[in-house]
């Protein structure tokens, strides 16, 4: 049971208010004519399936109705990030490995939970 | 009435804190009634009243008694009930507070636990099972699983569910916290006193029904108080608090993400059978508490863990702890002559409490060389035999194994695993066993830690916090800390950590003073060795529960299980209701002695949610009966009701199915049957007219610049020339361009459309709406509101439509001013309504739509005006035979998600040249989506009249080839037309479209093949006149 | 050309008209019940839709009423109340055969600024918790937080209920109002008299509607 933060509603909500809406960041290709059919099956049925950092899409169903997405890590199921549609994630896996990285070298993070103060 | 029970102290003796000997009551115990007292558990009363064998075993059917006396209880684990509808299963004995003329049963052994048939006869095939007996037994043929199964689980007697329905009521609380503290024993009522200082909201829970945990037991002083004492007065306190929820009787039984905790509050099982009346309302029985946690305190504390010998599993074998709760919260000692084994001090202060009751300790067989610590002190000043280097080896009993009648004690050699002096046997009616204790770890464990294994405690300990869990700390023994000063130390430390993470300042709390002790250090020692190796020793049980011998480890491990995972499948060591609360440490200690392994090489199970069984009522909570699903109605619901409509679920909602009517042709006043019913509404809108509560179908208000522009994207066809008073037919893909949804949108205004959907897609439409224009196309200006339940909606329908609605409305309903698919607004029946003439029968339609507060007005009017011309309501079954005649499509029922609109013989539909590359549009040039062997809709007319086609059936080509047949399609709707006086079907047929005037073949599972002739998909008027007239 | 079509769903003259729960009596528990429950129904609810800072000014000055940018807010004032359902959509309650007047002035004061304004009112209704157990009734039925040192008075979200959904708004110190659709109504209600009936539990009907709150001469108006 997930406690998620909807970036609008500005607080944590249950799950139960929420629906996922699966892999983040799929941007549908701009002239569809022009592309191959392998592109286009690419888009359609292709997602990714990483073990740690994936942005997800997610929609505040019971609420808000607003679209926005999660960073989650999958082998945790913590949630590093939420943020508006439209905005880019500021956890990656890439910012991942260099946090872990700065870690081991005595660098703290200032990363919170999903962005926000609780 | 405590006469009979021989078993308890006096009340001048000082002990038995938690019953009141001045309200005694009576219960039944397989048929017999005893006595006991307000405050007693089900065991403690058993326990007073001399009843030693409470059980059969699960795989042996051997005589078992009270070994615990909270939910690690392994054996008595009993049938509660006095009546079918109160039965309750797996109830542990420990755990049930008496009531008077509770009624219980053993949960295994027939006719009871004390002449047990199963055990005489030898439960199957003999006494002699080893590990792996199911697997190895019953492995083949797989068919006949379920019937062995079945016998095994009567033989076993896993409890039963009641055959009646539960008369009580249970209900669900959504609960948040800042912290919620998990166990009210010294390190929970700590960590409860410091979170509540600083205001937060905190709820403290505990299993038990008094709160104190190992407090209530304890001989200690807490800040010059009886532990006791300073319990009672830090429930006080903290009850006193507004932030403060306390929660007894209140089990957390589940850990899940983000700090989400499930607790089982049994809030009237304690006094009776079923809840009683509060002023004649009624009480949840129990309630299932849904807690969103910031924090979470686990303050489960330890259990004892007994240690593994021979003869270990005899009524009269009991972990050294309980003895003491027994006789300190309940007055009961249960025997006269106790052998206490130990590795560690703690253990003898249940030989100090044995005789300080008036008991006799025989001996304490230690199993260090040198036990030296201050408890061992004053059991020696108390004249005390302790037998250093030593172990009972083997508890013998009676012929019956009823009861233990001595301890076989020897020196021992723990690192060579052998007995290592002359064995003394020595007189006692029990045995008491202490091997340390294990942290409970189970909560802990649901999060996804793994515990990892502290030497110097001898136990597991949770491990690092994982990410989806921040907030989470252990706390006292659940932690590994056992001396009280530490145990209130951690609960403070980890309180004031938790809270100055969310900036609060917790307020300075005393940790109290408690004596201190010099405690000698424990010795490591799981199972006892016998003078016998293993195998050949008598057994020595690891998991009484699940019958698991360490015999049984030992072979596992033989046979070449190596995995403790493996080896607990295998044995079923830790299985079910007992998730190894006694028996694991031991079991995984043993799997290390046979493979020449440690203890943390061998690593941990897995502990799953539940940590003690939660009856399916809490988890169901007021879900159920009536109120299992919303039931959604129309405005006009109540008048179906009163017209005797059978209603069909259509998603949530209640649609109106058939009216069936009396058959005017009989006297019996018999109810038409469906095909009748459906027969007579299908001619009567054919032929007259016939109304259909349409208000279920999704409705969407769309307003915007660019409203017209998003449908342009969002359907297949064109919106482009859509004019303001008309309506069009639309259709919608997915962008893999397969059919999800239709409906007819509506020109309200430029900038103001109405579209409709299925029943069962309007949530999902306005999601997928809102989808496309948050996340792809944000600058069209459009806004989407639901109106589904905002308007009623009235399809009349029939040749004689417009003559009934004309007596209704100012609205110039003439076919040439009033075009179909068209729109027009004026009062209906006195109501403003918009009235749409658009047609789901083929037959002239005005589907009239009003506020769904003057619904009713208007529903009603129509029946005033409409006898004289045939009025007649229909349901959905009608509405499905009269659009599949004329060939509409059902989406969802003759789609599924792998049909294009060309599938759907629908190309009409598609604007294939609109300038936008429309949602599904570059997917129907896909090489996929052209190929023309792709099931394609299409009707089917049986050669015999009167076959009506099952929904599903599978179509061939030759119903001569061998099985399996190659399957070119099915049937998707199919009716029995009362207009064509013939069966007639759509189906989707492989390259179907090319295949009109072909015979298919449809082969039953009964033998019968049906033929049929592949048609078009349009049976009736399909020039589309009847709708103009 | 018209660019939105608004609709007078009120007939003139006194017609059949029925709430959503209009097959419920009322009920009473006896003695000592800590919950009081009734129906507000035929008012008019309309849901406004539009940028926060195209609608700020109109809503000012056509309602008098100061629009909820915060999450989770309400304003009650004298023309009705004004909810914040989401950064663009708020749901106006006012008194029945308002909404299509205050809509249409709505519509002129924005001009041709993009935003919607649809009539609801046939499809939902209020009901209203009363009592000193009305929290404990909302706990049963709602994963969000009521606690009411959480939740003042002002207050409003849309969270699950039960197995449906409704709008929960604290609007006294012991009163809280429930928005729910008219289809699932009958559901709720029944919830609730169940979730409350611990308690001791009193249901009152809604109040019989007063015929004709027509104002307007014409249903038919088409606004540009
Ligand atoms: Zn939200």
């Amino acid at each position: 049971m997930f406690h998620i933060y909807c970036p609008y509603c500005a607080e944590y909500r249950e799950e139960e208010e929420f629906h996922p809406k699966g892999q983040a960041h799929i941007a549908r290709p701009a002239d569809p004519t022009a592309t191959s059919d392998d592109t286009w099956g690419e888009y359609l049925f292709f997602r990714d399936n990483p073990r740690g950092v994936h942005h997800e899409l997610w929609v505040h169903a019971v609420g808000c109705r607003k679209f926005f997405n999660i960073t989650r890590d999958t082998r945790s199921y913590a949630i590093l990030e939420t943020y508006r549609m439209g905005d880019q994630p500021s956890v990656t896996a890439e910012s991942m490995i260099l946090a872990e990285r700065d870690a081991e070298c005595g660098v703290t993070s200032t990363a919170t939970m999903q962005g926000v103060p609780s | 009435m405590s006469s009979t029970q021989s078993f308890r102290l006096a009340s001048e003796s000082g002990v038995g804190s938690q019953i009141d000997c001045d309200k005694p009551l009576s219960f039944i115990f397989n048929g017999k009634s005893y006595p006991g007292y307000a405050g007693d558990t089900l065991a403690s009363a058993l326990l007073a009243n001399g009843v030693d064998v409470v059980n059969r075993s699960f795989k042996y059917s051997r005589p078992r008694g009270i070994v615990a006396a909270g939910a690690e209880e392994p054996n008595a684990i009993v049938q509660l009930g006095s009546s079918e509808a109160a039965q309750v299963p797996n109830v542990r004995a420990t755990q049930q507070t008496l009531f008077d003329g509770l009624t219980a049963r053993s949960t295994n052994g027939w006719p009871d636990a004390q002449r047990d048939m199963m055990g005489l006869i030898g439960k199957l095939g003999g006494p002699f099972m080893p590990v792996g007996f199911y697997y190895k037994t019953f492995k083949a043929p797989a068919s006949m699983w379920l019937t062995y199964e079945k016998y095994i689980r009567k033989a076993a007697g896993l409890g039963r569910a009641p055959t009646e329905s539960d008369p009580d009521i249970y209900d669900h609380m959504n609960r948040h916290c800042e912290v919620l503290v998990i166990g009210a024993g010294p390190a929970g009522l700590m960590a409860a006193l410091a979170a509540a200082s600083s205001g937060v909201r905190v709820i403290l829970c505990d299993e038990q029904p008094v709160f104190g945990g190992s407090l209530l037991d304890s001989a200690e002083t807490i800040d010059g108080m009886a532990a006791f004492d300073w319990a009672l007065d830090a429930v006080e306190r903290l009850a006193a608090l507004e932030n403060v929820t306390l929660l007894p009787r209140t089990t957390a039984n589940g850990y899940f993400d983000h700090n989400f905790v499930t607790l089982h509050e049994r809030r009237t099982e304690h006094l009776g059978d079923t809840a009683p009346t509060l002023d004649g309302r009624r009480q949840p029985r129990s309630r299932l508490h849904r807690i969103r946690a910031r924090h979470v305190v686990l303050a489960s504390g330890a259990h004892e863990r007994p240690l593994v010998y021979a003869g270990n599993d005899v009524p009269g074998n009991l972990v050294a702890g309980a003895l003491s709760t027994y006789i300190r919260r309940y007055a009961v000692r249960p025997g006269k002559r106790l052998v206490l084994s130990t590795t560690n001090d703690y253990a003898y202060r249940t030989a100090l409490d044995w005789q300080n009751a008036g008991g006799e300790v025989v001996a304490v067989a230690d199993a260090r060389a040198n036990p030296d610590g201050e408890l061992v002190e004053r059991a020696k000043a108390a004249g005390i035999r302790i037998i250093s280097g030593s172990a009972v080896v083997e508890a013998t009993s009676d012929r019956k194994g009823h009861r233990v009648n001595g301890a076989r004690v020897a020196a021992i050699d723990i690192e060579g695993f052998r007995v290592s002096g002359e064995v003394e046997l020595l007189n006692c009616d029990t045995v008491a066993t202490s091997g340390g204790y294990s942290p409970v770890v189970h909560l802990a464990a649901h999060t996804g830690v793994r515990p990892v294994w502290r030497d110097d405690i001898l136990g597991f300990v949770p491990g690092q916090t994982i990410a989806a869990f921040e907030g989470f700390g252990v706390v006292g023994a659940a932690a590994g800390v056992y001396a009280a000063a530490g145990v209130f130390e951690s609960a403070v430390t980890q309180v004031k950590r938790a809270l100055a993470s969310d900036g609060i300042d917790a307020e300075e709390v005393q940790i109290p003073i408690v004596e201190t002790f010099r405690e000698g250090a424990a010795v490591a020692m799981y199972q006892v060795p016998h003078d016998k190796p293993t195998m050949r020793a008598p057994k020595q049980f690891v998991d009484l529960q699940n019958d698991v011998t360490a015999a049984a480890i030992e072979l596992a491990t033989k046979e070449g299980f190596e995995s403790i995972e493996h080896v607990k499948r295998y044995t079923a060591m830790g299985f079910g209701t007992d998730q190894g609360k006694l028996g694991n440490i031991n079991g995984m200690a043993i799997t290390a002695r046979c493979l020449g392994q440690t203890i943390p090489q061998t690593g941990t199970t897995v502990f799953r949610p539940n940590y003690t069984p939660v009856n399916f009522g809490a988890i169901v909570g007021r879900h159920c009966r009536e109120l299992f699903d919303p039931e959604r109605y129309t405005a006009m619901h109540q008048w179906h009701v009163e017209h005797g409509a059978k209603f069909e679920d259509v998603g949530q909602w209640k649609r109106p199915w058939y009216y069936p009517q009396k058959r005017r042709e009989r006297a019996d006043g018999k109810l038409e049957s469906m095909h009748e019913a459906v027969v007579r509404e299908c001619r009567a809108v054919r032929e007259k007219v016939g109304v259909l509560d349409a208000s279920t179908l999704g409705k969407i208000d769309i307003q915007g610049p660019d409203a017209r522009e998003f449908l342009g994207r969002i359907y297949t066809n064109g919106w482009e020339k859509l004019a303001v008073g008309k309506a069009r037919y639309g259709l919608m893909c997915k962008d893999d361009g397969m059919v999800m949804d239709d409906g007819v949108t509506t020109c309200l205004a430029d900038n103001h459309f109405l579209m409709t959907t299925t029943t069962g897609g309007a949530a999902a439409i306005l999601e997928w709406l809102e989808l496309w224009h948050q996340t792809e196309w944000p600058e069209l200006e459009v806004y989407f509101t639901s109106v589904t339940d905002h308007w009623a909606t009235m399809t009349l329908t029939g040749p004689e439509a417009r003559n009934l609605l004309s007596e209704l409305t100012d609205i110039d309903l003439d076919r040439d001013s009033f075009k179909f698919m068209e729109w027009r607004e004026g009062i209906v029946a006195g109501v403003p309504a918009r009235v749409y003439r658009i047609s789901f029968t083929g037959e002239l339609s005005f589907e009239v739509n009003v506020q769904a507060n003057y619904a009713m007005q208007v529903w009603e009017a129509l029946f005033d005006h409409g006898e004289k011309y045939g009025l007649t309501p229909y349901g959905t079954e009608t509405m499905h035979v009269l659009r599949a005649e004329k060939g509409f499509i059902i989406v969802g029922q003759d789609t599924d998600g792998s049909m294009t609109p060309e599938d759907l013989g629908m190309h009409w539909c598609v604007g294939y040249n609109k300038p936008y590359s429309w949602i599904g549009k570059r997917a129907l040039t896909r090489s996929d989506t052209r190929r023309e062997d792709r099931k394609q809709l299409v009707g089917l007319k049986p050669l015999e009249a009167n076959v009506v086609l099952e929904e599903g059936a599978q179509i061939v080509l030759d119903p001569k080839q061998a099985i399996p047949m190659r399957m070119v399609g099915h049937v998707t709707s199919s009716y029995y037309s009362p207009t064509l006086e013939h069966g007639f079907a759509l189906a989707v047929v492989k390259g179907g479209h090319k295949r009109l005037g072909e015979k298919v073949y449809l082969p039953m599972p009964d033998g019968v093949t049906h033929v049929a002739e592949v048609v078009g998909s349009i049976f009736y008027d399909p020039k589309g006149q009847r709708q103009n007239i | 050309m018209p660019r939105f079509a608004y609709f007078d769903p009120h007939p003139a003259q006194a017609v059949t008209t029925q709430s959503p729960l209009h097959h419920f009596v009322a009920s009473a528990s006896g003695e000592g019940s800590a919950v009081a429950l009734r129906e507000h129904a035929f008012l008019d609810h309309l849901i406004l839709r539009g940028e926060p800072a195209v609608m700020i000014d109109v809503v000012q000055s056509v309602l008098g009423l100061t629009l909820p940018t915060e999450p989770q807010t309400l304003v009650l004032g004298d023309a009705g109340s004004l909810q914040w359902l989401s950064p663009d959509e708020w749901l106006l309650i006012v008194a029945a055969g308002d909404g299509f007047r205050l809509q249409r002035a709505l519509c002129e004061a924005l001009g041709k600024s993009h935003f919607s304004i649809v009539d609801v009112s046939g499809g939902q209704t209020v009901l209203e918790l009363h009592g000193e157990c009305a929290v404990a009734v909302l706990m049963k039925s709602t994963v969000y937080d009521v606690d009411p040192g959480r939740f003042p008075v002002g207050k409003g979200v849309t969270s699950v209920f039960a197995k449906a959904t409704a709008v929960i708004r604290r609007v006294g110190e012991e009163r809280w109002e429930l928005i729910v659709r008219r289809s699932f109504a009958d559901y709720c209600l029944r919830w609730l008299l169940d979730a409350g009936e611990e308690y001791g539990i009193d249901y009152q009907p809604a109040k019989a509607r007063v015929a004709s709150a027509r104002k307007s001469a014409s249903n038919m108006e088409a606004v540009s």
